[in-house]
């Protein structure tokens, strides 16, 4: 249950950071009214979703990192046959690679109020992202021919779990992502453009990076760095 | 059917926001089925909450008349009686406790309490009532399919979960409880980002998080917590599902099933309990910290008295939140997992029962030198103190790793955590209704009934779970549906498993007296007023009573103070609206609303 | 009055059935009275706990009850009364689970001298696997279990010849001599239970787990199995004899010799299962 743990200790540190900014410590009794304190008091003006997003990749977040714990834990046991990894997947990490990129220019160019190329990477980031579920399915396919199926070990379910989870995560990112762009061809207000546009970037950036810890993991480059950190503590 | 578009809506709270774009329903439908606004939600989550209540209600019935009178009632065979304690637990933690918290207490609360108008989310909120809904009919289908439902005991533990020994393991019934599970958690996830954004994000000017009341504390840690927490037994409910139906061996050790050998393997099966405890000990809180919260105001208000140690409940709160993801495997004693674990583990969990305490201390020091009215919500937040202290000590037993090894899956396990997760939040369920009932309806509940109702909820609650604490002493295990052949067990022992049989079928017959006073005072009830029990805080203070959708009228509330102004010296009332604006020593006492 | 009065009976009626009444455990069997001394210890200190509790809430309800023209008494917190009553109960709770986790050291360290048995649950019987004179049990697999060979020794291990099996039986103990019992299952999860030994540990599919102890006066006493473990779960029973050392030896010969009757003609090693 390691990487839960770590995962939530780091939600942890992030939640007693905000919490230390709160006045946990004030006595509230003691305060009444005071015009002058109402203005400190007042919330960030932060969108809602955009809290509400940081939330539900936290929610996401767990829920893969429970999943790799369950790994690291099944993985011990002497049933366990590591896996090849198709070297299609570099390919497809490269277009996850390109479709965030794109949605971080849509970001920028929303902000500077560059429709063309807002609806350009807006096209570049989905067509990158089916491309990159398109190649995972293609992976599916080749290890399924050379003989890595379902049931046969768990190394090869547990790959099929993780990148079936992290391609509906995609696929619904996607759902966003054509709302978004409906967004972008008929604007209606450009603040929410703007937000929609920054909400799917961050979600592209988190899924990314879901992305490539699971591939450091199935590669075992996971694995040589906990060893190194393991080696500096002790 | 209604498109409202997900995007922002604005910061709420702001000053200079001029008003928040709801929905405004157009029609019947739209106003009362498919409704976004949080306090329909919070009833409709209630209502199916509540009717869930009864079915395991009368499921607990069933298996207590075969605990009581064994072999009498022949349709209770063993098979059955397996399927009623599997769909009982489940049903009690998961689809009523969490749902009526979170989805029903929250729902309403929140948004009141802190001076919203409505969630920040409204059609996500709503889509979370309508899945929880799928999921329960997806729970409740189990029960007609072939088979019928799982009786693998609400834990699942594999492999006995998904094999032939057990009913409905190779039938429809553990399929349909993992599905449901998971659509379940789909529909908490929705409700519960907005429970925590709104919190977060839409408080009204002036409310500080050192200013919400113990209410919100407890539902948003408890939220935040659900969150994060759900996934595991989602992650366990996934691979179960893989090892049930397409026949991968994450759980599946290499196994001889009745002289077969089955095609797996080696998987582990301790590998499922840690995931199921991982989510299966938050939970335990996810249920205790609404009521925590809850139960503090209650007892402020009804004691007209602030609350103790208002920070210390807070910093408790956040404590027992952060601390009950760490004690996990102290379900796991016995299970074969590493011993060495078991000093980590006791001590956690014997640290965690510090702020528990002094959760409690702060209670009872708010009674003292208060003004006690000894009001229907009162008396169940007093029985909530004595019932949640009798099972969290007996908590200190099990949890003290070495003390539990005669005692786990015994009868005291059973009593330990139908007092402390069962009755004790019940009853804070029972008296957070009697409190808001007036605000959600206009009307008060009617007293005497609800004395009634009370009197014979919590003494005989208590008859039926005290005692059985000794039957697990004595070492009777917990899932058995007959105990008649055991060496060790004296006649007496049988004829208290009658009385314990006999207290629960009038227990459970007096909450049909609670069912009529609901719809009764529906129409009948004495008008409430805005503020019946003259309480401090925001949900009190609505220009109508029940508060129409928007909450607010025209203006939001502005917040000037804690929520816990009771009997300030120098005020001309007994307490101070959190929207009454002035220095606490104003003497105007114009309140809000 | 009335409610501060019921909270007072439910608190004295609560010690009075803990004190009178006829449901107890059961007399112990083990040396694990370490296990009931820290009960006890519990049931003290929790006991006082619950009464003080409750005592203290039944008089505030009698003594600041409403009465017309009363007012509770502003006081937010009171730092000093907390950090104390925070401190005690540490104390309080350190008292118990100190002499807990000290015990769960012993409850976990198994003496050298302890022999080691098997115990096997399956769906729905136990059986049990002695070690022969050589006092030590053979290799075992699951893959191994056969209508001839029920627990999957390995019989190519030269340990197995003289491990005596006793299937769905009774199990058979020397009082007053450690017992290491080695848990297995084939198929679900099972629980090892005794009342009177006061020890149980679960047995899990896919590997050993174990527990220890003494047993210190001679009898039998019931089996349980304690973890569901399906629809037989309740019919999972079994009998430990505990008998004296000659008696317990003379019980040993007359298996022993009927068991190596029956494995003498050793069959072939394993090979009816499918690696």
């Amino acid at each position: 249950m390691g990487s839960i743990l770590f995962f939530l200790s780091i939600l942890a540190i992030i939640g007693t950071w905000w919490l230390s900014r709160q006045g946990l410590a004030s006595k509230p009794w003691l305060e009444p009214s005071a015009a002058g304190t109402l203005q400190d008091l007042e919330p960030e003006p932060v969108a809602p979703a955009k809290v509400g997003l940081g939330v539900l990749l936290a929610v996401i977040g767990s829920f893969f990192a429970l999943f790799i714990s369950a790994y690291a834990m099944r993985m011990q046991l002497p049933d366990w046959r590591t896996m090849p990894i198709p070297s299609i997947l570099w390919l497809n990490t490269a277009m996850l690679v390109a479709s965030s990129l794109a949605l971080h220019g849509a970001k920028v160019a929303v902000r500077r109020g560059e429709t063309g190329e807002l609806k350009f990477t807006l096209i570049a980031a989905g067509v990158s992202a089916l491309a990159f579920l398109s190649g995972q399915l293609v992976a599916w396919q080749q290890l399924a021919q050379e003989g890595y199926r379902l049931t046969i070990n768990p190394a090869n379910d547990f790959f099929y779990i993780l990148t079936g989870a992290h391609g509906l995560h995609v696929l619904g990112g996607l759902v966003a992502l054509v709302r978004t762009s409906e967004k972008a061809w008929h604007p209606t207000s450009t603040d929410r453009l703007r937000l929609s546009v920054e909400l799917c970037a961050t979600y592209w950036h988190f899924l990314l990076f879901v992305w490539l810890v699971l591939l450091s993991i199935w590669t075992g480059w996971a694995g040589d760095f906990i060893d190194i950190c393991r080696q500096l503590l002790t | 059917m209604v498109d409202v578009p997900l995007g922002p809506t604005g910061v709420i709270a702001a000053p200079d926001v001029e008003d928040v774009e709801l929905y405004h329903p157009h029609s019947w439908l739209t106003k009362y089925v498919f409704s976004q606004d949080a306090k329909v939600i919070a009833i409709q989550y209630s209502f199916v909450a509540l009717s869930v209540g009864l079915i395991a209600l009368v499921l607990s019935w069933l298996m207590r008349l075969q605990l009581g009178f064994p072999g009498v009632f022949s349709f209770i065979d063993a098979n059955a009686y397996y399927q009623f304690i599997t769909m009982h637990g489940m049903m009690m933690v998961v689809y009523v406790l969490t749902a009526l918290f979170l989805g029903g207490f929250g729902n309403y609360l929140i948004p009141l309490m802190v001076g919203a108008r409505d969630m920040v989310f409204p059609y996500v909120n709503m889509l979370s009532f309508w899945i929880y809904l799928l999921a329960v009919l997806i729970l409740v289908a189990s029960f007609f399919v072939p088979g019928g439902p799982t009786g693998a005991g609400w834990t699942l533990y594999p492999p006995q979960a998904i094999l032939s020994g057990t009913p409905g393991g190779q039938d429809w019934g553990i399929i349909l409880m993992l599905v449901s599970l998971m659509t379940f958690i789909i529909g908490f996830t929705m409700g519960g980002l907005n429970y925590v954004v709104t919190v977060l994000q839409a408080r009204a000017r002036g409310m500080t998080l050192m200013r919400m009341p113990l209410t919100v504390w407890g539902i948003f840690t408890a939220s935040f917590m659900a969150l994060l927490a759900f996934p595991a037994l989602f992650v366990g409910a996934v691979m179960m599902l893989f090892d049930r139906v397409l026949g991968t061996s994450f759980f599946m050790p290499v196994m001889v099933e009745m002289g077969q050998p089955l095609d797996r393997n080696g998987g582990s099966p301790l590998l499922f309990q840690h995931l199921f405890w991982f989510f299966g000990h938050p939970e335990v809180y996810i249920v205790a910290l609404p009521a925590f919260g809850i139960v503090s105001d209650l007892i402020s208000t009804h004691a007209r008295r602030n609350i103790f140690g208002y920070r210390m409940m807070v910093w408790a709160l956040l404590a027992i939140g952060a601390l009950s993801f760490i004690v996990w495997a102290h379900h796991m004693y016995v299970s074969g997992m590493n011993p060495y674990f078991g000093f980590f583990f006791a001590t956690t969990t014997l640290i965690i029962a510090v702020p528990t305490a002094i959760k409690v201390y702060n209670w009872i020091l708010t009674l003292w030198r208060g003004d006690i009215h000894l009001t229907v919500p009162m008396l169940f937040a007093l029985a909530f103190i004595v019932t949640f202290v009798n099972g969290g000590l007996t908590g200190l037993f099990l949890g003290n790793v070495v003390v539990d090894v005669p005692l786990s899956d015994t009868m005291f396990v059973v009593a330990h955590f139908h007092m402390v997760m069962g009755v004790a939040p019940i009853l804070v369920i029972f008296g957070a209704i009697y409190h808001w009932y007036p605000k959600v309806t206009g009307r008060m509940l009617n007293d005497p009934l609800g004395k009634l109702h009370f009197w014979v909820t919590f003494l005989g609650a208590y008859a039926i779970f005290f005692p059985m604490h000794y039957l697990g002493l004595m070492g009777i295990p917990r899932r058995y549906h007959d105990i008649a052949d055991m060496a060790f067990v004296p006649p007496s022992a049988h004829a208290l498993n009658a009385f314990i049989t006999i207290v629960a079928l009038i227990v459970g017959a007096t909450q049909l007296v609670f069912v009529f006073n609901l719809f009764w005072s529906l129409r009948h009830g004495k008008p409430a007023g805005g503020n019946p029990w003259r309480a401090t805080t925001l949900e009190w203070q609505t220009p109508e009573t029940p508060p129409p959708h928007g909450n607010w009228g025209k203006d939001l509330p502005v917040v000037y103070r804690w929520a816990y102004d009771y009997s300030v010296p120098g005020a001309d009332q007994d307490f101070l609206a959190q929207s009454q604006p002035g220095p606490t020593r104003a003497g105007s006492g114009s309140i809000h609303g | 009055m009335a409610v501060a009065l019921i909270l007072v009976l439910v608190a004295v009626g609560s010690v009075v059935f803990h004190l009178v009444s006829p449901w107890w455990w059961t007399p112990i069997a083990s040396n694990w009275r370490y296990i009931d001394n820290t009960i006890i210890i519990t049931f003290w200190i929790t006991g006082a706990v619950f009464v003080a509790v409750i005592f203290f809430m039944a008089y505030c309800v009698y003594r600041f009850r409403h009465q017309a023209g009363r007012r509770a008494h502003y006081e937010p917190e009171n730092k000093r009364l907390e950090w104390w009553l925070t401190i005690v109960t540490g104390v309080g709770v350190a008292a118990m689970l100190a002499p807990g986790l000290f015990v769960w050291r012993q409850f976990i360290t198994v003496p050298e001298d302890a022999t080691d048995i098997e115990i096997f649950g399956q769906q729905w019987q136990w059986s049990f696997r002695l070690p022969g004179p050589d006092g030590q049990l053979a290799a075992s697999d699951a893959r191994l279990i056969s209508p001839d060979n029920p627990l999957g020794l390995n019989r190519e291990d030269p340990k197995s010849q003289d491990d005596i099996v006793i299937e769905g039986g009774e199990l058979h103990l020397p009082v007053n001599k450690p017992v290491k019992a080695l848990l297995r299952s084939p198929d679900v999860l099972h629980d090892f239970y005794v009342p009177e030994f006061r020890a149980k540990m679960d047995l899990v599919p896919g590997q050993i787990s174990y527990i220890w102890f003494t047993p210190i006066r001679t009898g039998t006493f019931e089996i349980l199995c304690a973890e569901l473990c399906g629809v037989g779960h309740p019919q999972m029973r079994g009998k430990v004899i505990v008998q004296e050392e000659s008696e317990y030896q003379a019980w040993l010969q007359d298996k022993a010799s009927k068991s190596f009757a029956r494995l003498l003609p050793a069959p072939k090693t394993g090979a009816s299962m499918p690696d």
